[in-house]
């Protein structure tokens, strides 16, 4: 790109010297068209960006991430017996959560991997959009509510780190940092016993309790996690009695509910909309059988005993 | 936390939710603003009466369907609007410059998330926009050798409805909130209940507003450039800056419906309980972002395609040259309009579209810099063998070229994906479109007010002044916005309140250094015009061509008449007027006939202000208002239709007198 626009640059400030009116340019009012001129202004920058746009479609490809890694370092492909490191994460009001599946341990505002194993992040937000970004570790990628995007990373290089929210996400945004460590492999499991050790459990209450709006909240270690956690605050299910929305999709796919699906809902607490509509969301379904294994089969009423579909609406509702 | 506070707001059915408490009292910061701007607003509405102007105004300006005059209105609205988007600049460069070591500065939050979205909203719809659609408006009718525009009320009302649209941002300050939300509305951030007060509304019916004004007025530019060309004047021989803005006002109609439907669907989400783009029950925010999206790439050419036609006119002007490539020159122009279209996924390559999504986008973008670079290259081959006079509009095409290559180079530095991901967000990005935004459109827009004001009012602005200007604005962008590239391959990101890393302090310091230098070049602007104005007799232009002009606006007198040219002239050559110079052209000395000509109306004025209303009983819920403003701009909309008094003819008589004045006038001259 500079062998284009230094010379231009320079151009610009020679013309404007050169042919300024004070002195003699031989000054020619005709010229205003060469063809060849005007060949190599649109054909040269022309091959620059097929250059450049070549680089661009191998590079993005390789540098995806989504894509997991191949390497860890030049000329350091990954060998088949390491497992990459799995963490969710999950940006809330304003902080960031980070659930280790592998560990059954979780973190708030500091994360720690082990350097040279691949990380695999799979990331959500609860609330709003951020953007999950270490700079020293890789690019970075937005998280948003009820979907996961992924980044496949490693740590080369022991340290501490600073890692942030790089999508403004409201009043807490300018708090929302956390520390980013990476340790090695012995330093990495004493951080995860430290972790276990703080003996708080993350269960699906205090998860709900740790998404309420808060700013520049000091590190919290959890050494026992709900592993269904992360599916259900991607799904927007954490609460009780709510339908997940891979569930709602999937009755969809089979034909929907029909017209309980107008009524399976459940007003909640939030702002009205203007004209009053409250918030709400779409109500669980249980099975025939989940009726029964949950009140007892005297307490349920099967109107139709002989076929039970995961799809028929519930009439112990 | 908002969310809690205003769970379910207290409405009456007189105030909507409009209480005492929305005054924001307890802003020092606003309340002092609050009095300078009434006792200044309660001077200027005295000065007003006390010289009686008020009906001059009301008569010959307000309800005036003159191009010109329209254009001008245009022009005052964009620089009101810069005093305020600019006072939002300076505030944020000295709260990013305080907030270190512990300091939270001196602006909260709720105050700070305010400034940055209305810098961000104000400077793009209501400063750049008003500048750009009013350029157009008094230039390109001229330049086609036209008696106004193709539908001169219609041209009226688009104004008021931008004026429409400031009013309603302008009110957020003293009455309520304005948005907190970035000046791209985000959703869910901006949903319901991410932001249940007032300040989104504001954004969209703000915007609703602005946004009627700025479509209509791109149709009524598209039909003026496609059917009231002057004989002669064949598409291949429109000048530039017409070219650019017919391909500005297609893309003005093709993307802001765009914009509107984005809006609606927000609104809906926040009035309806609909669920469009929330986390919950289906919706997709990411819909919105690519919606909103679509509309905001083409913006940034919207703005940017007159300004390079601005350049055009000029660098041919003061070279002395006809334009080098004026083909290649309309083709990239035409090249640039379609392909805008076609990259808006490159402002989130972060969202995961996967790698070949992104690849296209980004390679698209890329692309786009071929036909940027040739209209670079045409202008400098303008320039050589050229004999180039330094007048400012001259300077600040140079001091452009010199810029916004620079901003070209960093925008296809972002269009690399795998660059994107590090920098995107970053004050790189930031840095960069200032760039282009400062760089480009506002140096041509400088250089166009330069370059046409003799044309306006017929004399010419100081020099000296102009100059203290340029050089306090080019130098104080470079060091207001250099720190911020550096800064962004620090990885500092945009819209930070306060900063832990006292490392960096020192590069806000030095950027509010830059701000500083622009504040006087703002400063130093408004003393020109002063100056120039009060001087006006020693600048007068009694020519009508004081540069040796090359396009029909310099064949008419400065300022024109009404009509614009007593016989509408004919074109035999791309530069119409240099072809007439060229080839002995005489003026007309008699056998005019009477001009046809549109009457002024105040209906624009009115629908306008009506609208405004409704805006505002909208986001305060005074629904009894809002029905009633809405009823009364369709009865005035239909009382509209039965004034048949539209239209008048100036007589020949009055043609005759005012075209002998200016034969004393061109003959007092040798």
């Amino acid at each position: 790109m500079l062998l284009v626009i230094i010379p231009v640059m320079g151009l610009t400030v020679f013309f404007a010297w050169r042919y300024s009116a004070k002195r003699d340019g031989n000054y020619d009012p005709n010229f205003h068209h060469s063809t060849g001129l005007e060949l190599i202004i649109w054909a040269v920058p022309l091959m620059i960006i097929i250059c450049l746009g070549a680089i661009t479609w191998v590079g993005t490809h390789r540098l995806d991430p989504f894509r997991p890694l191949t390497h860890i370092g030049e000329r350091r492909p990954i060998s088949p017996t390491v497992e990459p490191l799995d963490i969710e994460v999950v940006a809330l009001d304003w902080k960031w959560l980070f659930i280790y599946p592998e560990y059954g341990v979780a973190t708030v505002n500091e994360a720690a991997v082990p350097v040279d194993r691949p990380i695999n992040f799979h990331l959500t937000s609860q609330s709003v959009m951020n953007a999950f970004y270490v700079p020293a570790l890789a690019g970075m990628i937005y998280a948003m509510p009820s979907m996961t995007s992924q980044l496949h990373a490693v740590m080369n290089l022991p340290g501490d780190y600073e890692g942030f929210s790089s999508n403004y996400s409201g009043a807490g945004f300018s708090g929302m940092r956390f520390r980013f460590r990476g340790l090695d492999a012995p330093d990495f499991t004493s951080w995860v016993a430290e972790a276990r050790r703080s003996g708080e459990t993350l269960d699906r209450a205090r998860y709900l309790e740790l998404a309420k709006p808060s700013e520049n909240e000091p590190p919290v270690f959890f050494g026992t996690v709900d592993p269904d956690l992360f599916r259900r605050a991607v799904n927007r299910c954490v609460e009780d009695g709510r339908m997940c929305v891979d569930e709602m999709m999937a009755l969809g796919s089979t034909g929907g509910t029909g017209l309980l699906g107008t009524i399976n809902t459940v007003a909640v607490a939030g702002p009205t909309s203007a004209f009053g509509a409250r918030p709400f969301h779409v109500d669980e379904l249980c099975t025939p059988q989940e009726a029964i294994r949950q009140s007892g089969r005297e307490s349920v009423v099967l109107l139709d005993p002989a076929p039970l579909p995961i799809s028929t609406p519930d009439e112990t509702l | 936390m908002a969310i809690e506070t205003f769970a379910s707001p207290e409405t009456s059915f007189l105030f909507g939710r409009l209480t005492w408490s929305a005054i924001p009292l307890h802003e020092p910061i606003v309340v002092v603003t609050f009095i300078v701007v009434a006792i200044g607003g309660i001077a200027l509405l005295g000065a007003l009466t006390y010289f009686k102007v008020w009906g001059y105004l009301w008569k010959e300006w307000f309800t005036s369907v003159d191009h010109k005059k329209i254009g001008i209105m245009y022009m005052v609205l964009g620089l009101i609007m810069l005093l305020r988007g600019f006072a939002d600049a300076i505030m944020m460069r000295l709260q990013q410059a305080m907030a270190f070591n512990g300091s939270e500065g001196y602006l909260n939050a709720h105050h700070y998330d305010q400034i940055f979205t209305a810098h961000g909203v104000i400077m793009i719809f209501f400063v750049a926009m008003p500048f750009v659609t009013g350029m157009m408006n008094y230039i390109m009718p001229l330049q086609i050798g036209a008696r106004d525009v193709a539908f001169p009320f219609l041209n009226n009302f688009s104004f008021w409805m931008t004026v429409g649209g400031a009013v309603i941002v302008m009110a957020s300050l003293f009455v309520g909130e304005f948005a907190q939300t970035g000046w791209l509305a985000y959703p869910p951030l901006s949903g319901i209940a991410g932001s249940p007060y007032v300040g989104v509304d504001y954004y969209i019916w703000g915007l609703q507003v602005a946004g009627v004004g700025t479509t209509l007025s791109g149709i009524n530019l598209i039909v003026t450039i496609v059917k009231m060309r002057c004989p002669g004047m064949t598409m291949m021989r429109m000048p530039v800056f017409t070219w650019t803005a017919l391909c500005a006002n297609i893309l003005i109609v093709a993307s802001f419906p765009v914009l509107t439907a984005c809006l609606v669907l927000l609104t809906l989400d926040r009035y309806v309980g609909t669920n469009f783009f929330t986390a919950d029950n289906g919706g997709n925010p990411m819909m919105y972002v690519n919606l909103i999206w679509i509309w905001g790439h083409p913006e940034v050419y919207i703005l940017v395609l007159p300004a390079f036609g601005i350049f055009s006119e000029v660098t041919s002007t003061y070279c002395g040259k006809r334009l080098f490539g004026y083909s290649s020159m309309v083709y990239a122009t035409v090249c640039i309009t379609v392909l805008s279209y076609i990259v808006w996924l490159h402002h989130f390559f972060t969202m995961g579209s996967g790698a070949s999504v992104n690849s296209f986008f980004g390679i698209a973008t890329m692309i786009i810099s071929i036909p940027t670079g040739a209209k670079l290259f045409n202008w400098l081959f303008t320039m050589y063998r050229g004999r180039i006079r330094y007048e400012l509009p001259m300077m600040w095409t140079i001091a452009f070229m010199l810029t916004f290559i620079i901003g070209g180079m960093t925008g296809v530095m972002l269009a690399v994906p795998p660059a994107d991901f590090v920098l995107h967000n970053s004050l790189f990005l930031i840095a960069h479109f200032h760039n282009v935004i400062i760089g480009g459109v506002l140096f041509g827009l400088f250089a166009g007010i330069t370059f046409w004001w003799p044309k306006a009012f017929g004399f010419r602005l100081d020099p000296f002044w102009g100059k203290v200007s340029f050089w306090c604005w080019v130098s104080g962008f470079w060091v207001a916005f250099t720190p911020l590239y550096i800064l962004g391959f620090m990885g500092v990101t945009r819209r930070m309140r306060v900063f832990d890393d006292p490392s960096l302090q020192i590069w806000f310091l030095i950027a509010s250094l830059g701000a500083v230098l622009i504040a006087i070049g703002i400063a130093a602007m408004i003393i020109q015009f002063a100056v120039s104005i009060w001087r006006r007799d020693e600048l007068r232009d009694t020519t009508g061509d004081p540069w040796d002009g090359r396009t029909l606006e310099w064949a008419t007198s400065s300022p024109p008449p009404a009509y614009n040219f007593a016989f509408t002239p004919v074109a035999h050559d791309i530069d119409a007027w240099w072809d007439m110079k060229t080839h002995g052209y005489r003026r007309p000395q008699e056998g005019f006939k009477p001009i046809h000509m549109p009457q002024n109306t105040s209906s624009g004025i009115i629908l306008a202000g009506l609208a405004t209303v409704c805006g505002m009983a909208l986001i305060w819920y005074i629904w009894w208002l809002a029905i009633l403003a809405f009823a009364a701009m369709i009865a005035t909309a239909i009382w509209h239709t039965f004034n048949y008094n539209r239209d008048y003819n100036i007589p020949a008589a009055d043609v005759t007198a005012v075209e002998a004045q200016r034969s004393r006038m061109l003959a007092g001259r040798a």
